[in-house]
Parts: structure tokens; C-alpha cells; sequence
């Protein structure tokens, strides 16, 4: 480099003309970006920023944290926010405890057959959520297809109540939810060494403990990148808790919903909308922490 | 049977002493697919009750979805809904990928971070935050308002699969063709897009797909002659359930199932 500075046709008018060049490269890559950026911030982060400062507006226009505090003080808010903990919790340690040992399994299939099961993850993650959620609510209600064939079997003799419910919402979240948390653990162990494993049983390991010391550190950053994934999008998730719950399970989105289209409450709507995306964001950035942004960013697709 | 009692892998456990294992497996696989799949037959169901399997088979439910006049307007809307978007988010989204990818540093990082924000943050608020600004811009119901909120929803995706795209394809070789006199479009054009164009087309199809199936922002801002597939049957949903909606979502299942088919067949490269 030093060598090229002292090159006689690098003289210094040259060099400004290559900075000057330099800088209208990046404004015109910047400029490339622009139309994006600013349909984002058009259509999305103004109209949110907006939302923000009616949050803090009260009923007759002045400003005040009322709508804040009423999210405090009453109980059928603090219902909302517990709910939707619980689903996303339950939902998240559901979608590990079978999502684990499938993206296990996949991982060692022979690469035709794990390509074959592959498209059965990937089916459903396509498949309109609308679509699942639909299909569930005929499998799960009253008159549905689990209950007449548990009675025509003599499993039970009364429909049992699996839908318009938690339960029933669980089992819907937890199907729109696994693919989020399969695809980066699988994307993780296929990377993972064979060799370590093998190493690992000659050293003496039980295949419990080249299991559990070994191969599960080595999956775990997609184990939890797919976890936080699942997690985040069970907080904000609206369309099957409205479908499945029937009503009874009411969790933030449903009750911010509820909020515009019944009461036209905006204030207490984007006070809760607001909580809502700081949780969210207070998760995504220790994940980012955690994690790195990319990594989270790049494993999946919000439904 | 020999075979439960071979290594199933580096550390000596036999295939037998792991069938619980493959039966898990199994078993969530099983749940992944087969729920969804019941609708296919219970839309060729002659009985207004849903019955599985149908004792007898009909096309009714698909004369009655054909007969349905708010039924095929919606799936024009959605239709139409799905194609602008694909070409509004499609070419956004190569245009901020390319300028990100040349760009780098840390403008490139926030501005990457800002252009995902849609897919992160709960869409609930994106539907009421669109809904809120589209009553001042006289844009609710329209055709337009949906595909401009579909699009930045689209536009995460499209990028993070162009991004990937471009990450691993070495730019020098549009530079060469710039340096041999190529205007700059023209080497982007026939050099770089040539050689990144599945992903393009991986984008485009997931844009689509991201459009037409989106319920939530629907909702809110479609309506009237302009309302989508899903915002008519998230409502029927709720009311009661009408076979009708069995073969609708037959229709969503082969839209996504063709075009997911297609990107495979045309959105990937082929490896040696």
C-alpha cells in the first residue's frame, strides 16, 4: 500500500477525485436503499411513532400516563399480560420438547430422506396460518373429528371442550410455532462435526454423555436462536388465540384488537400496543446480545 | 430385525434402543402435516356437517364457492393484492440488498435493522399503526393501502433471501465488466442478476405467499369490494363454519404448494 501512495499517478488531485468518487458511491448506494426505507417509515414507523404520543394523550387531549396507568390498576389487563406469558412460555417449552428430537432424527437421516421429511416442516410453514388454525378448529370442536372418534371408540362418552379454550389455543400455537424452532436447530446440528461424537465415545463416553456434554452445547445456538424466534412471535401472536380461544383466551393482540374494534379506545389500544413492542424489543435485543442479530434475523419468517 | 440391533451412530447406541426416538419423530412429523390435510377431503363432502371421511363425495361446496359472488371478489383481491406486492417488494427489496451489500459498515447494519423492523414487530400494532395513518390518507379499503402494508411486510423477507444471495457472489465480477466498459446498469443486468436470479425468484414467490396469506393488517385495512380471501374467512371463522371454507383453503393449499413446487424446481440452483 505504501508503495501504491508513492506512485507518481497517484498525485494528490488524483486522490481527491478517488475520495470525491468514493463519496458518490455510497450516496448512490444509499440512495438504492431509499425507496424501502422510506415505505417503512411511511406506512410503519410514523404511523406507530403516532400511535405513541396518543398513548400518552388522555380522553379530553392533554398529556398524561393515564392510559398507563390503567394498565397497572386493572385486573383484566394484568389477565391479558399473564395469558399471554403463559402461551408463550408453554408454546416455547411444547415446540423444544418435540422439535428437538425431530431436527435430531433429521439430522442423521441419509440427505434424500431428511430432504423428504424437510418438506414436511416446510409444508406447513408455507400453509396459510389462517388455513391451520381452521383445520384445527374442525379437528377440536364439539362436533369435531377427535371428539367423534373418541365417543365412536367408547374413550370417552361426552364431546370433551378442546377448543374455545387455553388448551385448545396451546395446540394450535404450538403447530403454527414448531417449523420456527426445527429449521435453525436442524440448520445448527447439520453443522455440527460427526467426528467430535466419535471422539468423544472413544475417550469413553456413555452415549449419554457425549450426548448431553458434547452435542447439545454445540446445537444450542440454534436451540435458542429458534426458541427466542418462537418465543417473540407467541407474544405478539393475534390470529389463532382469536380463532381457537373463542374468546376466552385473551391475549395482548387480542385485547388490543378488541380495544379499536368495540370500544374505538385508541389511547388504551396504543398504550398496550406500546408495552407490547417495548417486551418484544427488550427480548429481540437480548437476543441480539446473546445471539447476534443475523443470526436471529435470518432463521425464519413471521407468519 | 437385525438392523434395531446395528449402531445407530458414532457412540455405539443401537437403532433399537433408540425407536422411541424415531417414534417421537414420527409422531411430530405426523402432527406438522396430517391436521392441515383434513380439509382437503371435507371440501369434496356432500353433507353441511363435517364429516370425516365424507360418507359421500360432492362438488357442492365448490359450485357454492364458485356461485359466491364475495367469494371470487375476494380472491381477486387477494390475488391481485399478491401480485403488486410481488412487484413493489421484489424490486425494493434487490435495490436496498444491492446498495446494502456495496455499502457495508454500520449505516448498512441500521439501515438492514430498520428495513426487518415489519417482520418484528407484533403485527397487531403494524395493523392498527397502518389502519390509524390510512384514515387520514384516505386509504382504507383500497387496493392500493393493502399492497403498500403487505409490501413492507414482504420487503424482510425478500431482502434477508437477496441479502444471503449477494453475500456469497463476489461483486469483482461486475466490476471487470464495469472496467471493460459496461455501464454499471447493464453489468448489474448481465453479469450479477443472472447469477442471483433464484434467489430473486425465491423472494418474488415468498412476497406473494407473504401478501396472500396475511390476515392481520387485512383486517384492518381491507373491506368492501377490496376485501381479501383471508379477512372473509377469518370473519366467517368466527360465525360458523361453512364447508365452503374447507374448499377455500383447498384452493390456499395448492396456491402455496404450486408455488412453493415452483421455487423449488426454478429458485434453486442446481448442485453438481
Amino acid at each position: 500500500m505504501r508503495a501504491h501512495s508513492k506512485d507518481p499517478t497517484l498525485s494528490a488531485p488524483n486522490a481527491a477525485g478517488l475520495a470525491l468518487d468514493a463519496r458518490r458511491e455510497r450516496w448512490i448506494m444509499l440512495g438504492l436503499t431509499a425507496p424501502a426505507l422510506s415505505l417503512v417509515t411511511i406506512i410503519m414507523i410514523a404511523p406507530i411513532v403516532w400511535l405513541f404520543s396518543l398513548s400518552l394523550l388522555a380522553d379530553d387531549g392533554t398529556f398524561s400516563f393515564e392510559h398507563y396507568r390503567r394498565l397497572l390498576e386493572q385486573p383484566s389487563y394484568r389477565r391479558n399480560f399473564i395469558v399471554t406469558f403463559e402461551i408463550s412460555l408453554l408454546t416455547t417449552a411444547i415446540a423444544i420438547a418435540l422439535g428437538y428430537p425431530l431436527a435430531y432424527v433429521l439430522a442423521q437421516l441419509p440427505r434424500r430422506a431428511a430432504s423428504l421429511c424437510l418438506i414436511a416442516v416446510l409444508l406447513p410453514f408455507w400453509t396459510s396460518l389462517l388455513v391451520r388454525t381452521y383445520a384445527w378448529l374442525v379437528l377440536l370442536q364439539r362436533q369435531g373429528l377427535i371428539n367423534k372418534w373418541g365417543i365412536a371408540h367408547g374413550w370417552w362418552s361426552e364431546p370433551l371442550a378442546l377448543v374455545h379454550n387455553f388448551s385448545g389455543t396451546l395446540i394450535g400455537t404450538v403447530h403454527i410455532m414448531l417449523p420456527f424452532l426445527i429449521l435453525p436447530v436442524y440448520g445448527t446440528m447439520k453443522s455440527i462435526d460427526g467426528s467430535l461424537m466419535n471422539a468423544a465415545a472413544n475417550l469413553g463416553a456413555s452415549p449419554a454423555r457425549a450426548f448431553w456434554s458434547v452435542y447439545f452445547p454445540l446445537s444450542l445456538p440454534g436451540l435458542m436462536a429458534g426458541a427466542l424466534i418462537v418465543f417473540i412471535l407467541s407474544l405478539g401472536f393475534y390470529v389463532t388465540p382469536a380463532v381457537l380461544g373463542g374468546g376466552k383466551v385473551s391475549m395482548v393482540s387480542n385485547r388490543i384488537a378488541n380495544d379499536i374494534e368495540i370500544f374505538f379506545n385508541w389511547g388504551a389500544a396504543s398504550a398496550l400496543g406500546v408495552v407490547l413492542l417495548t417486551l418484544t424489543l427488550i427480548v429481540v435485543y437480548a437476543a441480539a446480545r446473546l445471539l447476534g442479530l443475523s443470526r436471529i434475523a435470518g432463521a425464519g419468517h413471521a407468519p | 430385525m437385525r438392523w434395531l440391533s446395528r449402531p445407530a451412530s458414532a457412540t455405539q447406541v443401537t437403532h433399537g434402543s433408540r425407536l422411541w426416538l424415531y417414534a417421537l419423530a414420527a409422531v411430530v412429523l405426523a402432527f406438522l402435516t396430517l391436521p392441515t390435510l383434513v380439509v382437503v377431503p371435507m371440501s369434496f363432502s356432500a353433507s353441511q356437517y363435517l364429516e370425516f371421511p365424507p360418507r359421500q363425495w360432492s362438488l357442492r361446496w365448490y359450485e357454492s364457492y364458485l356461485g359466491s359472488v364475495a367469494w371470487l371478489q375476494a380472491t381477486r383481491t387477494s390475488f391481485a393484492a399478491g401480485a403488486l406486492t410481488t412487484l413493489v417488494s421484489t424490486p425494493l427489496a434487490l435495490m436496498a440488498a444491492y446498495g446494502l451489500n456495496t455499502l457495508r459498515g454500520r449505516w448498512a447494519a441500521i439501515i438492514y435493522a430498520v428495513l426487518v423492523t415489519p417482520i418484528i414487530v407484533p403485527v397487531i400494532l403494524v395493523g392498527i399503526a397502518v389502519f390509524y395513518a390510512y384514515v387520514r390518507l384516505n386509504l382504507v379499503n383500497s387496493l392500493m393501502g393493502i399492497v403498500l402494508a403487505h409490501s413492507i411486510l414482504a420487503i424482510p423477507v425478500a431482502l434477508m433471501v437477496i441479502a444471503s444471495a449477494l453475500k456469497s457472489y463476489d461483486m469483482s465480477q461486475e466490476l471487470v465488466a464495469r472496467s471493460l466498459g459496461a455501464h454499471r446498469l447493464k453489468a448489474f443486468l448481465l453479469i450479477t442478476l443472472p447469477q442471483i436470479r433464484f434467489a430473486v425468484i425465491t423472494a418474488a414467490v415468498l412476497s406473494f405467499l407473504t401478501s396472500f396469506d396475511e390476515v392481520v393488517v387485512a383486517l384492518f385495512v381491507s373491506g368492501g369490494d377490496n376485501s381479501t380471501l383471508t379477512r372473509n374467512m377469518f370473519n366467517a371463522l368466527r360465525d360458523q363454519i361453512d364447508p365452503t371454507i374447507a374448499t377455500i383453503s383447498t384452493i390456499m393449499i395448492v396456491v402455496s404448494s404450486l408455488l412453493l413446487a415452483g421455487a423449488q424446481l426454478f429458485g434453486r440452483p442446481k448442485r453438481p
